[in-house]
């Protein structure tokens, strides 16, 4: 197996809490949580040497570098795909890594997601030349959750997938998050009633539960090579494999004109089939799954792109239980983007990092692997 | 969105443009500078029939304002194969099927000129 990035390895943690008003700068936020994970792993912050963050995140990497004393930041990187390119973090970090053109690589995303700019609100682009009109937004699709439920639409519809299946997953989110003190919902479960008593946001796809939270925080991981990882202070958690798809036509936003058909998600397929060539592995082998979900079809539409159902089962497959803790495969042991907080996808990396060295709020026993996808990334974590 | 121009030239004129590769004839929207197929940067615009399928839609309102009636968006796969976004009028949510046969028109939606659709007679 020509697979160079499984000598990597992530070896620190941190954040700050996740709340609606931080109260404080995006830069106070993401030196929080990297002078955090720093910290677990046991590295002088001096000795970092290569960072990668999101296309979207406001600290530039020299501010960073700036505060934490870096004697000589030699690389750089961000991603690509908005939260779809969550997990290709580690993917960047690692190839850096495995080249040798970085040691020790900082991974970070903060932002004040609600109390500033929020994701949710209708999209007003000020690049836009004639702002009047536009070929998506002048429709009155110019939200997040409508223009995703254009998409869940045709799915749920070829399927059978109702907003009452979406609860149940729901309800298991929140019921992860109840027990993470970690989590924005923390204490706070909620059964199938109040779920389907929640307003609705797009009518008879989304109703609000079923929507991420908007969240302020900042989140940081740290890498370096697994040799140099089972010197450092806490058990290494290995990368079995980091891969990204963006198949052509593909669009994050508006999924509409590929030539595929539009009621799979064709890049989860493509970022799972990569991993379990690099990994070895196959979906029967991951003992833990973090998805990344905006709203909670994705979820559905994930499970089936990564194997581990068949198109129009994961309905099926929530309900029966296989997500929850002692099923065959818990997901989102954190609560989600939905119940822990939305951090762009990087506070599920965390989870994963947190599962695989046994120190989850939700543990699942002995678990060895983990999947952490966000759909158009995903990597394999597991124990050195 | 200099990209877009023909596009919205074309609706003020009612009619719905399409660019085609003047190279490899190949038809694409949305509006961009290069043919995905041959890379060629020369186009000419092409009307559209104005006749498709509905291939997704949904129910747009303000989450606050549930009785209002909304705008039903859909995603038209166009006869000649590509597919665009707009709205669908003339129909109640209720009974549109996906697949459902739609005809194109023009109407001026909160003072904008927009291409929308319609459910169109058996062809």
């Amino acid at each position: 197996m020509n697979n160079l990035l499984n000598q990597t390895a992530i070896v620190g943690i941190g954040q700050t809490e996740f709340s609606k008003n931080s109260g404080r700068s995006e830069l106070q936020l993401a030196l929080e949580a990297a002078k955090a994970a720093l910290n677990d792993a046991g590295i002088d912050p001096r000795d970092v040497d290569g960072t990668v963050t999101f296309q979207l995140d406001t600290n530039d990497e020299a501010g960073i570098a700036r505060y934490l004393n870096v004697r000589d930041l030699r690389w750089t990187a961000r991603t690509t795909g908005g939260g779809g390119g969550a997990s290709a973090t580690v993917q960047l970090a690692a190839s850096a890594i495995a080249s040798g053109a970085a040691k020790t690589v900082l991974i970070y995303r903060a932002f004040n997601e609600r109390s500033g700019h929020r994701f949710g609100q209708p999209i007003r682009d000020p690049a836009f030349e004639v702002p009047r009109r536009d070929i998506h937004y002048s429709f009155g699709i110019d939200t997040p959750a409508k223009i995703y439920s254009l998409w869940y639409q045709p799915y749920m519809t070829k399927y059978g997938v109702t907003n009452e299946d979406l609860a149940h997953y729901v309800v298991a989110a929140r019921r992860y998050a109840a027990t993470n003190p970690n989590a924005w919902f923390h204490g706070r479960p909620i059964t199938l009633a109040d779920h389907q008593s929640s307003r609705w946001i797009v009518e008879p796809i989304l109703r609000l539960l079923d929507c991420c939270q908007e969240s302020d925080g900042g989140v940081a991981l740290v890498m370096t090579s697994l040799e140099r990882a089972r010197d450092l202070r806490q058990p290494p958690v290995r990368v079995f494999g980091a891969a990204q798809s963006h198949l052509g036509g593909s669009d994050v936003l508006f999924n509409f004109y590929h030539d595929r058909d539009i009621t799979a998600f064709h890049e989860s397929a493509a970022v799972s089939a990569q991993l379990w060539q690099h990994s070895g592995l196959g979906p029967r082998d991951i003992d833990v799954a973090m998805i990344y979900e905006n709203f909670s079809p994705v979820v559905f539409m994930a499970l089936e792109g990564h194997g581990f159902c068949r198109p129009g089962e994961a309905k099926d497959f929530i309900r029966e239980g296989h997500i929850d803790l002692g099923g065959s495969l818990p997901v989102n042991t954190h609560g989600g983007l939905l119940g822990e907080g939305y951090i762009h996808g990087v506070n599920n990396l965390l989870e994963g990092v947190r599962q695989i060295r046994g120190s989850a709020a939700n543990q699942v026993a002995g678990a060895e692997t983990a999947l952490v996808s966000a759909c158009r990334s995903a990597v394999v974590l597991g124990k050195a | 969105m200099r990209d877009q121009d023909f596009f919205w030239d074309g609706i003020d004129a009612d009619t719905l443009l399409l660019q085609k590769c003047s190279d490899c004839g190949r038809l694409r929207h949305p509006p961009g500078p290069m043919c995905p197929d041959c890379h060629s940067l020369n186009w000419v615009p092409q009307q559209s029939s104005g006749h498709g399928i509905v291939c997704a839609w949904i129910v747009s309102k303000h989450p606050t304002e549930a009785a209002a009636a909304g705008r039903i968006v859909v995603l038209i796969q166009l006869d000649e194969g590509v597919r665009m976004i707009a709205n669908l009028q003339n129909i109640d949510p209720a009974h549109i099927d996906l697949g459902l046969p739609v005809e194109l028109f023009f109407a001026d939606v909160d003072g904008t000129r927009l291409p929308q659709f319609r459910p169109s007679p058996a062809r």
